[in-house]
């Protein structure tokens, strides 16, 4: 049975793009046929992202308008066989992407894939209602912030009310998964901690990334964190989130950097 | 100068704000969720029923009823706010 999943947040600049393509990845690593999918009509990001930039011929919403069958649109993942990648267009009128359309990409997908993993933009408009309606499972993305926790819940609400399940009476599956987690901040004071988090927002928490040099290192050079540097912090940490996707129970730490002396030494100096 | 910054006591750690970050977002998203999430369903109704109680002795505009709910950590408050028509003695009159 194929799996929709939404990587949603409401506030911009959480994760989302980052998080789709790192679990997408890993996902895809385990043998599963995965699709991540751009909703983000007009701000399209994760072909930069996944390196596939310079591949795109047509998107989603030519395959949503039957310019382009579905098969055509599809990019295939140079490094990964099994992951597959649907661009959001770049130039056209958010307005082509209708519900029904949508609907109908996403259960001929449904046929193809084990995983179809949404992108979705951020805000609360027509793009990412449109993500997470057709969604099992939902990723939301949050920073200990204030803002992307208030963000979060709107979402969260939503995902209870306008999806195709919550209007058959049934539940979207909901995960928080923590991003830019520092945790030296939180034990300060300085930061929310992850049991704040959880307690305001009430979800089951997926995973905790920490903030990390090594997720923009990824993007700069186009590859999914979990595939650039997998033994880097935020890597293992997307790898085991994923596991728990996958329904593994695993202990939730937060991987932390390497601290070498070198790097003690480095700090003295500074 | 920097001989005298080692010697001098440290400054004191900012006072962490954490805390507060926490409490003002469960103080708003308890307001939020109610106003957001069906249960401003109560609002409605109660908006109907105050309406209906006040008309049947009062002619009166339904858009000049405000029902407003201000949710507190330890009290909430029903605010009802309604505007009567000027000719205020004439309304009762043909109501009674």
């Amino acid at each position: 049975m194929a799996k929709v999943l939404v990587v949603t947040s409401g506030k911009g600049g959480v994760g989302k793009t980052t998080s789709t393509a790192a679990i997408g990845a890993a996902l895809a690593q385990t043998g599963k046929k995965v699709a991540v999918v751009d909703f983000d009509v007009g701000l399209r990001n994760l072909d930069l992202v996944l390196g596939a930039e310079r591949r795109v011929v047509f998107d989603l919403i030519n395959v949503v308008q039957g310019i382009a069958k579905l098969p055509q649109a599809l990019i295939r993942d140079k490094r990964l066989e099994t992951l597959y990648l649907l661009p959001a267009s770049q130039t056209r009128d958010k307005e082509a992407l209708t519900e029904e359309g949508v609907g109908r990409v996403i259960a001929d997908m449904r046929n193809n894939f084990d995983f179809i993993v949404c992108d979705s933009p951020a805000g609360i408009e027509r793009g990412a209602m449109l993500a997470m309606r057709f969604a099992d499972e939902a990723i939301i993305v949050t920073n200990p912030e204030v803002s992307s926790v208030r963000d979060s819940d709107r979402i969260i609400g939503m995902l209870d009310s306008k999806t195709v399940k919550a209007e058959k009476g049934e539940q979207v599956e909901k995960h928080i998964l923590i991003t830019r987690f520092d945790p030296a901040r939180a034990a300060r004071g300085e930061m929310l901690t992850i049991e704040d988090i959880l307690e305001i927002l009430a979800i089951p928490l997926l995973g905790i990334i920490p903030e990390s040099q090594d997720v923009l290192r990824a993007s700069n050079v186009g590859s999914p964190v979990t595939l650039n540097n997998p033994a880097c912090s935020p890597a293992r940490a997307y790898s085991d989130a994923t596991r728990r996707l996958l329904g593994e129970t695993l202990p939730m730490l937060v991987p932390s950097e390497p601290r070498g002396l070198m790097k003690l030494f480095g700090r003295r100096a500074a | 100068m920097n001989m005298f910054r080692l010697f001098a006591s440290r400054p004191a750690p900012p006072a962490p704000t954490a805390p507060i970050a926490r409490e003002r977002l469960q103080i708003l998203l308890a307001h939020e969720r109610g106003t957001t999430r069906g249960k401003s369903d109560l609002l409605m109704l109660l908006r109907e029923e105050i309406l209906a109680a006040v008309a049947r002795h009062v002619a009166l505009d339904p858009d000049k009823v405000i029902v407003r709910m201000e949710r507190g950590r330890d009290v909430s408050t029903l605010e009802v706010d309604v505007e009567l028509p000027s000719g205020l003695d004439r309304g009762l009159a043909v109501a009674s």
